[in-house]
């Protein structure tokens, strides 16, 4: 999707806010909310799924929410989504319908141990033999995309160059919806400053981007597609 | 691009204005999601108050800087450090969510780098810690990759124009580290002093660390 959560190369958001020495948290609502998200990820499912929730928001909303705002519009979102809670008792904080998760909740210690241990991303099933080599010139495809996708707007039909292969992970256009996990490689492509803005631009500069192999395609020394 | 902002607004009004009223609504709103989720038995409060625990005490840039001293002194580790920093940082017991798969990038006198996420705000967290507000703003996901002079110098970081800038964009698992360059005149401190000197704005690389 086009969503408003894209906004790699805009320039109209102002100056970057900075507070001197933050709390972790600014308000016990916001510790309240970051713990619930990671302890319902067990049964709300992958973080692409959790990522597109945040996505799917109001663009205004979005723009004018904070960070674990928006983590708690996608947890509402995913619970109402997968039958865990309805609106109704989401506003009333009671119990009314009776969808629960498969397995008890987890306990202290198996949470500290999820963060412990985390949840790779990486696959040894799958597509695992790179299409691509470093150093290989690649195109981000300029394709429609429905739905989740790291495939970010600003450099879709730009070239750029592999740096680096990340072995096969998980994709997360297909992972997010429920379509498989379809691990394949992911890679590092390097793009430089004036293929992504614009051929006024002189700053020796460059943008490095995680991008998987789907998303990419070969491009000939001509600059065409091969 | 200029570095003064004449496309922006003079006042523009996001996330960090959030008002009383608007805490007060979230407050009561998440308490009782909280007390909805127990009790249909999907979360367990003391496990709620462990995350929150391990993440407000135990995770934060401290871990990274201590990453960022070793490899100062230690020529070895910083190899290691940049062949594979998942393993590397893992030989001093950090690793694990949203830090399965680390990667560190090096400052030098001729490349500066400076990490975001634009679609959201990954971040590495068994190492930095959550990320402060300001990383998490559209203002700093949106002008990092294409204007990052500007972005840098609003943190006090003026660099040469022969200095080449790389932003990295964390779009996938993978999470990124930066190496900062070791400031001059530090031959003297030991590994915990030095460390004493690496801060969260150096790790993401808007700016530099300088010497006491």
């Amino acid at each position: 999707m086009n969503g408003i959560h894209d906004i790699g190369g805009m320039t109209s958001f102002g100056p970057v806010p900075r507070k001197g020495n933050e709390p972790v948290f600014h308000a016990d609502w916001e510790r309240r909310v970051f713990a619930m998200s990671n302890a319902s990820i067990a049964f709300l499912g992958p973080v692409d799924r959790f990522r597109h929730a945040i996505e799917r928001m109001d663009p205004v909303e979005y723009l004018t929410t904070s960070y674990y705002e928006h983590w708690l519009a996608g947890m509402e979102t995913l619970l109402k989504e997968l039958g865990y809670a309805t609106e109704e008792e989401l506003n009333s904080g009671s119990v009314t319908s009776k969808r629960e998760a498969d397995q008890p909740p987890p306990d202290a210690g198996m949470a500290e141990s999820f963060i412990r241990s985390g949840m790779p991303a990486t696959r040894g099933d799958g597509r695992l033999e790179p299409a691509f080599n470093v150093g290989d010139r690649v195109r981000a495809r300029n394709i429609e995309i429905r739905g989740h996708t790291r495939l970010a707007r600003y450099v879709r039909g730009k070239t750029g160059v592999i740096t680096t292969f990340h072995g096969s992970h998980v994709f997360p256009d297909t992972a997010a919806h429920d379509l498989g996990e379809n691990a394949q490689p992911l890679y590092t492509v390097r793009f430089e400053a004036r293929e992504l803005w614009g051929d006024n631009v002189e700053r020796r500069d460059c943008v490095h981007i995680d991008l998987w192999e789907d998303y990419l395609e070969r491009v000939d020394r001509t600059g065409g597609q091969a | 691009m200029s570095s003064h902002h004449h496309d922006s607004p003079p006042n523009l009004s996001h996330a960090s204005h959030r008002t009383d009223e608007r805490n007060s609504e979230l407050t009561r709103r998440v308490e009782k999601i909280e007390r909805l989720l127990i009790e249909k038995g999907l979360v367990a409060k003391d496990t709620l108050d462990k995350l929150v625990d391990i993440y407000e005490n135990d995770l934060g840039p401290m871990n990274g800087a201590k990453v960022i001293a070793r490899a100062w002194v230690d020529a070895d580790f910083k190899r290691r450090l940049l062949d594979d920093a998942t393993a590397a940082i893992a030989e001093l017991g950090f690793g694990g969510l949203q830090g399965e798969h680390l990667v560190v990038v090096e400052n030098t006198s001729q490349v500066h780098n400076v990490v975001v996420c634009t679609l959201c705000s990954c971040y590495p967290w068994p190492v930095l810690g959550l990320p402060p507000t300001w990383y998490k703003d559209a203002a700093y996901r949106s002008r990092v990759v294409i204007d990052p002079r500007s972005v840098l110098a609003e943190f006090g970081t003026e660099l040469d124009d022969d200095v080449e800038v790389r932003v990295w964009d964390s779009s996938a698992e993978v999470r990124y580290l930066v190496l900062p360059e070791r400031p001059a005149n530090t031959e003297h401190l030991t590994e915990s002093e030095l460390a004493e000197l690496v801060d969260r704005e150096a790790m993401i690389g808007v700016t530099r660390v300088t010497a006491p």
